[in-house]
């Protein structure tokens, strides 16, 4: 974490002091509006509405609707605003209000925004940040549930960042607003309602990946709310005398291959999580990572995927509950790679 | 009157209407009820325009649904209990559990399906009406959309190779004055949103949505338009949706007053007063249909409820077929 000294004075730092991951987002937004007049906010139902989870909150009362600006439901154009709005001299932060409706606006953002710095022989900087609320165990069914991380992480120009406890989702988006290139923030809308210790100051996160709990056995590559399954797991397995180490991925791209090959070498078993469908998901990226590293010779198992099943999203809560991984499924996997 | 509004067509719309209303009502308190996961969005005060429009279509043509869906579901001839079955994710709902609130579809009954993905109807239905088209088939596509939909390019897309191919599509917008919070006065430069059918060179019509007779005459017009090879027609409907946009709604963005004005113009008390007044229905009448619409749901509930879960292991069969 590295602590910015911002322009205005702050609050003296109650260090204990607890945030939600939604507000811990909010603050981020409104601590960078206040530095910086630069950032504003657009996307749907974002001002008096507060957004669709509520993240926004109160924000449009501060800075007035053209900083927190609604627009019609108008994806591409939402992505467009924000390129054409970073390449001359602004810091938009724009909010897809679930990430599915993302399949809308991909081509600003992977046509455009994505490419515009190389295409121009790198004349130019798209410093714009794109907030989306994804994943499933909502009852939003197939269409409001998805996990597209992976798309996003193919696409050379981009950065993709998934934000797992209120300190990084404050951190890691301070840093996304502040980065020169387009930054993909997925959030996840179980997230949003956690409580964590977060800093009152301003601060940024690097976009790397860190152990955010140390073991000898096997370690759990997660992002995203995995990372709390994740650890709940390595609780559960402690109990049966497993040691558990956890790395917490928190960018895809660029992605912090240092941190999960040591990791991978210092325990040796490694199985990565993920809820997005299993094929073509980011585990089978980390996978080939470790096994292509030195860590290779140092694996006393074969590095295993636990991930989304190879369907949509179901409505029923049974079904959207067995559709991706759950603490016990994290359990039952890493036990039976311990014993490999 | 419309010569083809018959008494008997006309007693059946407002039943459907009444169907309508108790379903959401029903579906409302089931929710808070804490026995349905997830969110929806309720249709009511909006029931006159998705009983018109679907009014002026024969059994076989086809209807795609939104979101806002259960009305145009129902209004389609829908069994009440597959679609509370699947509102309250079971086995025997018409999406297996798998789809629920916002993609109930009636595949036999020619509703192609509710979308939660807003204007993502429109370029199907331009694919239904093609398909129409190469198919030599006398039937006509309806899209239901809002009106936050219209400002989608997916909606200018569709009502141009609709137009330019004369496909037998009707655009049905009911514009309820607002996309979730996002006012209409504030999304669209010009007074109606039927005027964009100008820009497309098709016939573009706004009608009072809260009434079921001006809803089915331009709905009636547009579908013979299309059956007869003549090509699209942009119908905006003005209605309201009384509740919030879904559960997560405070309703910030409006007024209680605007709210209270809307619900003097209820579409279902209109149809009813009009059609005691027209000698089509007397009162006595009317409150025995309610009634029996009441029972209906009541049966839908229990049929929903006493159905089973859907099995985890076989989650992955329907994703192909
Ligand atoms: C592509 C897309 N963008 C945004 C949303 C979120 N959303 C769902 S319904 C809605 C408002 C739709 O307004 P309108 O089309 O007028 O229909 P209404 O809800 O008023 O019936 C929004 C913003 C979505 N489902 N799909
Ligand atoms: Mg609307």
């Amino acid at each position: 974490m590295t602590t910015l000294a911002p322009a205005e004075a702050t609050t003296v730092a109650r260090p204990q002091r607890e945030l939600t991951y939604a507000e811990a987002i909010r603050e981020a937004l409104r601590q960078e509006m206040r530095r910086d007049p630069r950032v504003f906010l657009i996307g749907e139902d974002i001002g008096v509405y507060g957004g669709a989870f509520g993240v926004t909150g109160d924000l449009v009362h501060e800075f007035g609707k053209d900083r927190v600006r609604d627009t019609p439901i108008a994806e591409e154009v939402i992505a467009g605003l924000a390129v054409g709005a970073a390449i001359t001299g602004m810091r938009p932060v724009a909010e897809i209000q679930f990430s599915d409706f993302v399949t809308l606006a991909t081509e600003q953002i992977v046509n455009q925004a994505a490419k515009m710095r190389f295409m121009f022989g790198g004349k130019i900087a798209v410093p714009m940040v794109v907030r989306l609320p994804g994943g499933s165990g909502t009852g939003a069914a197939a269409q409001h549930s998805q996990s597209l991380e992976a798309w996003f992480a193919h696409i050379p120009g981009l950065k993709v960042v998934l934000p797992a406890t209120p300190s990084d989702a404050k951190g890691l988006l301070v840093a996304a607003i502040r980065d020169p290139n387009p930054v993909m923030v997925f959030e996840h809308k179980l997230l949003y309602r956690t409580r964590g210790v977060v800093p009152e100051e301003l601060y940024t996160e690097d976009l790397k990946a860190i152990v955010r709990r140390t073991g000898r056995d096997l370690t759990l590559v997660a992002y995203s709310v995995m990372v709390i399954r994740a650890l709940e797991a390595a609780e559960q397995l402690a109990a049966e005398g497993i040691d558990v180490e956890v790395v917490d991925v928190r960018c895809l791209r660029p992605l912090d291959e240092a941190t999960i090959v040591g990791s991978a070498r210092r325990t040796g078993r490694v199985l990565v999580v993920h809820e997005a469908v299993r094929s073509g998901g980011f585990g089978g990226e980390i996978v080939a990572r470790i096994v292509e590293s030195e860590a290779f010779d140092f694996l006393d198992a074969p590095v295993r995927r636990l991930a989304g099943r190879e369907t949509p999203i179901p409505y029923n809560r049974t079904l959207e509950r067995s559709a991706v991984p759950q603490v016990e499924d994290i359990v039952a996997a890493a036990r039976a790679l311990v014993r490999e | 009157m419309e010569p083809s509004l018959t008494p008997e067509r006309l007693r059946s719309a407002l039943q459907q209407m009444m169907r309508i209303r108790a379903f959401e009502e029903m579906a409302e308190q089931l929710y808070m009820r804490g026995l349905v996961h997830g969110t929806m969005h309720l249709s009511i005060g909006q029931e006159a325009s998705a009983v018109g429009a679907v009014l002026a279509l024969e059994p076989q043509d086809y209807i795609l649904s939104t979101h806002r869906g259960h009305g145009h579901c129902i209004a389609k001839g829908a069994d009440l209990g597959r679609m509370m079955a699947e509102f309250m994710g079971r086995e025997t709902g018409y999406c297996r559990g798998r789809g629920g609130s916002m993609h109930i579809a009636d595949v036999d009954g020619g509703n192609l399906g509710a979308n939660g993905i807003v204007a993502g109807g429109l370029p199907i239905a331009v694919g239904v009406g093609l398909s129409m088209q190469l198919q030599s088939l006398p039937r006509v596509c309806l899209t239901f959309f809002g009106d936050g939909a219209a400002n989608e390019g997916a909606f200018h897309e569709a009502l141009n190779v609709a137009a330019i191919w004369r496909l037998p599509v009707v655009f049905f917008c009911e514009n309820n004055n607002y996309a979730m919070s996002m006012a209409v006065r504030d999304a669209f430069p010009t007074e109606l949103i039927s005027q964009r059918a100008a820009a497309y060179n098709l016939p573009g019509v706004t009608v009072d949505g809260n009434d079921l007779h001006a809803v089915y005459a331009a709905a009636a017009e547009a579908v013979a338009r299309a059956r007869s090879g003549h090509g699209p027609t942009l119908i905006e409907a003005r209605t309201y949706r009384w509740r919030g946009h879904s559960k997560s709604d405070r309703n910030l963005y409006r007024t209680q007053q605007e709210i209270a004005e809307w619900k003097e113009r209820d579409p279902i008390t209109r149809l009813r007063a009009r059609l005691i007044a027209d000698g089509v229905l007397g009162a006595a009448e009317a409150d025995a249909m309610l009634a029996a619409v009441h029972e209906e749901i009541a049966a839908a509930v229990a049929f929903a409820e006493a159905s089973p879960e859907p099995d985890p292991a076989a989650l992955e069969d329907e994703v192909y077929a």
